[in-house]
């Protein structure tokens, strides 16, 4: 299960740094949302995995005995995953309002701001 | 709970009232000035009252939610970060005048005068957190916030900055996250000073190496350091002026301010090769910044490219590490939050009064307005380094630091970085200030008493921002011994890790 999450976390990392790269705008942001997956999976999968132990505590124990799944990570990755929604949301907006601004849905033809003359 | 832990809190919620009291008064633009004028100003007597308590018991831990030290979110303040927060609130409340008369569209007025403070939120939170994890939310807050104010308008070349902002801040922030993933699978911990106590104790340093370069890409990122500033000069210039210098004096510096306290707490650079790779990356950060600036023929363009040049100096002050070092490179802050901040004020009044920012359109300021070009001349004199104004010492204590450690190669590209800057700030000198005004652009204001009456405010920030330039230049005692005290518990790292841990 570890290799397997691995590569898919990888292939995510690649998926998503190429998609960002990308000029398309729309494929900008699918590059915006796979890389939010891909940290979000490496968090989980760094912490190590735990399968079917809940980090609960039984009736009549004060403590956790045995082992147990990390809570942590999932509080994290929680966290990071609303986090990574609001972006996400800004971003699909903001592109949206340059499309409407500029007419282009090309990132080449945005580099105003690069000229040396505006 | 004490008093103490009150003051910590308080400085993070002003600004959350604020924000939420502003979005209450939503369509009532002059109620929100009101308040936020109140905010902003009660905001800075808290920093200071956390200040002097800071500098009477040099340390100040708040554990949110009441968890044992160490185990859940905790708050820290040292002097380092009280400096920080000083600083920002200082700025917040003269950007917060400055911006002032600024946006004639309402609607728009409403949403600075909230993100305004949620912005000021999350750069307080990150000063203060001392936990990897609650450190990324603030960081989000706060970018969140900047991402809002650089789109504040919708005027075409604004989105277009933007969108490289966005993009380039979400690649930081995914590789912030991976490398909070491993400092966490590394060490069981997301606490700093918890991580940075076990990574002590990891024999195979490589693992930790990898997650110390994620975080110098995602900060460098931040901070606009050589070859991640890329875009900073094409989006800072962008927003009207009174935003530009709220991000220009604050942002670039939580980025500092974060590689300063991951490399001396979590990741020693004595020793490491790391530390070589600093001191190149600053050498070539001062040396490309100042080249990119004497290209450019845009006023806010070449400050811009300033910035990044001046990042350099911070992060050559962090990369020879000495007390003094470091002492320098803070000192460095404080003199740079001033005088550029004060410098994109000037360039934004001057682009009011003559409606262009472009130099070969600019002219004659001198003749028409010379106490303008006068308060110019100090900060850009300043910037520069001539004495005694407060470049000169604090790249005096950066040179001296790296000649006693022996790293005198980045000395002297520092100071020849100093020269060329001093050509730049003689060209828009030139080119604004003393050459004459080209036909085909005309002063709105014709004296300077119709500039002081159509914008009083505006110069009158200036000024306080000049006469602050001018009092830290003359008397730097007190700034520079507080500069060294908080380099020494930086370098010190055990006084930081034992209080946060309460050890």
């Amino acid at each position: 299960m570890d290799v397997l999450l691995s590569i898919i976390t990888g292939l995510l990392y690649a998926v998503g740094f190429y998609l960002l790269l990308h000029k398309g705008m729309t494929k900008m942001i699918i590059g915006i949302m796979a890389l939010g997956y891909a940290s979000n999976l490496f968090i989980f999968i760094v912490a190590r995995l735990t399968r079917g132990i809940p980090a609960l505590i039984k009736a009549g124990e004060s403590t956790v005995s045995g082992e147990y799944a990390d809570p942590i990570p999932q509080a994290l990755v929680l966290t990071a995953i609303v986090i990574g929604f609001g972006i996400q949301a800004f971003a699909i907006v903001l592109l949206r309002q340059v499309y409407l601004n500029t007419g282009t849905a090309n990132m080449d033809d945005l580099n105003i701001t690069d000229k040396l003359e505006n | 709970m004490g008093t103490n832990q009150v003051i910590i809190a308080s400085v993070l919620l002003v600004p959350l009232i604020a924000a939420i009291a502003n979005l209450f008064f939503w369509g009532q633009s002059k109620l929100q000035r009101i308040l936020g004028s109140v905010f902003v100003l009660v905001h800075l007597f808290v920093s200071v009252l956390l200040l002097r308590h800071i500098i009477n018991h040099e340390f100040l831990v708040l554990n949110v939610g009441g968890w044992l030290h160490g185990y859940g979110i905790m708050l820290a303040v040292d002097s380092l970060s009280a400096g920080m927060i000083v600083l920002t609130s200082f700025l917040s409340v003269l950007s917060w005048f400055y911006s002032s008369k600024w946006f004639k569209a309402k609607k728009v007025a409403y949403l600075f005068n909230v993100v305004f403070f949620t912005l000021q939120l999350g750069l307080i939170g990150a000063f203060m957190s001392a936990d990897l994890f609650n450190l990324y939310v603030w960081f989000e807050v706060m970018l969140v916030s900047s991402f809002v104010l650089l789109t504040l308008g919708g005027r075409r070349f604004q989105l277009e900055g933007a969108i490289k902002y966005v993009a380039i801040n979400v690649f930081s922030s995914t590789i912030f996250l991976a490398g909070v993933g491993m400092i966490y699978g590394l060490t069981g911990t997301v606490n700093m000073a918890a991580a940075g106590l076990s990574l002590d104790g990891i024999s195979n340093q490589t693992l930790p190496m990898v997650a110390a370069v994620f975080f110098l890409v995602s900060f460098g990122i931040k901070a606009a350091i050589f070859p991640l500033f890329f875009w900073l000069p094409a989006s800072y210039h962008t927003p009207p002026i009174g935003i530009s210098s709220l991000l220009v004096a604050l942002m670039t510096k939580v980025g500092i301010y974060t590689l300063i306290r991951f490399f001396t707490i979590i990741f020693p650079l004595e020793g490491t090769m790391l530390k070589t790779v600093f001191m190149v990356l600053s050498g070539l950060t001062m040396v490309v910044g100042v080249f990119g600036a004497a290209a450019q023929t845009d006023f806010r363009r070449i400050l811009s490219f300033h910035i990044v040049s001046q990042i350099g100096y911070m992060l050559m002050g962090l990369a020879i590490g000495t007390p003094l070092a470091i002492a320098g490179a803070l000192f460095f802050i404080l003199h740079n939050v001033l005088v550029k901040t004060n410098l994109f004020f000037i360039s934004g009044l001057v682009g009011h009064v003559a409606g262009t920012y472009n130099l070969k359109k600019l002219g004659g300021v001198f003749g028409a307005f010379p106490i303008i070009a006068l308060v110019f001349a100090v900060s850009a004199f300043s910037l520069t380094g001539v004495p005694p104004l407060t470049g000169f010492w604090s790249k005096f204590m950066l040179a001296k630091a790296g000649f006693v450690s022996g790293d005198w190669a980045i000395v002297v590209v520092s100071l020849f970085v100093s020269m060329i800057t001093l050509f730049s700030m003689t060209k828009i000198w030139n080119q604004v200030f003393w050459k004459l005004l080209p036909e085909g652009t005309v002063f709105k204001q014709k004296s300077f008493r119709e500039v002081l009456n159509k914008y009083p405010v505006m110069l009158g920030v200036i000024g306080v921002l000049t006469l602050a330039i001018i009092g830290v230049s003359f008397f730097p005692a007190n700034f520079i011994e507080f500069a060294e005290k908080a380099a020494g518990y930086v370098v010190e790292r055990s006084a930081y890790i034992n209080h946060v841990l309460n050890l």
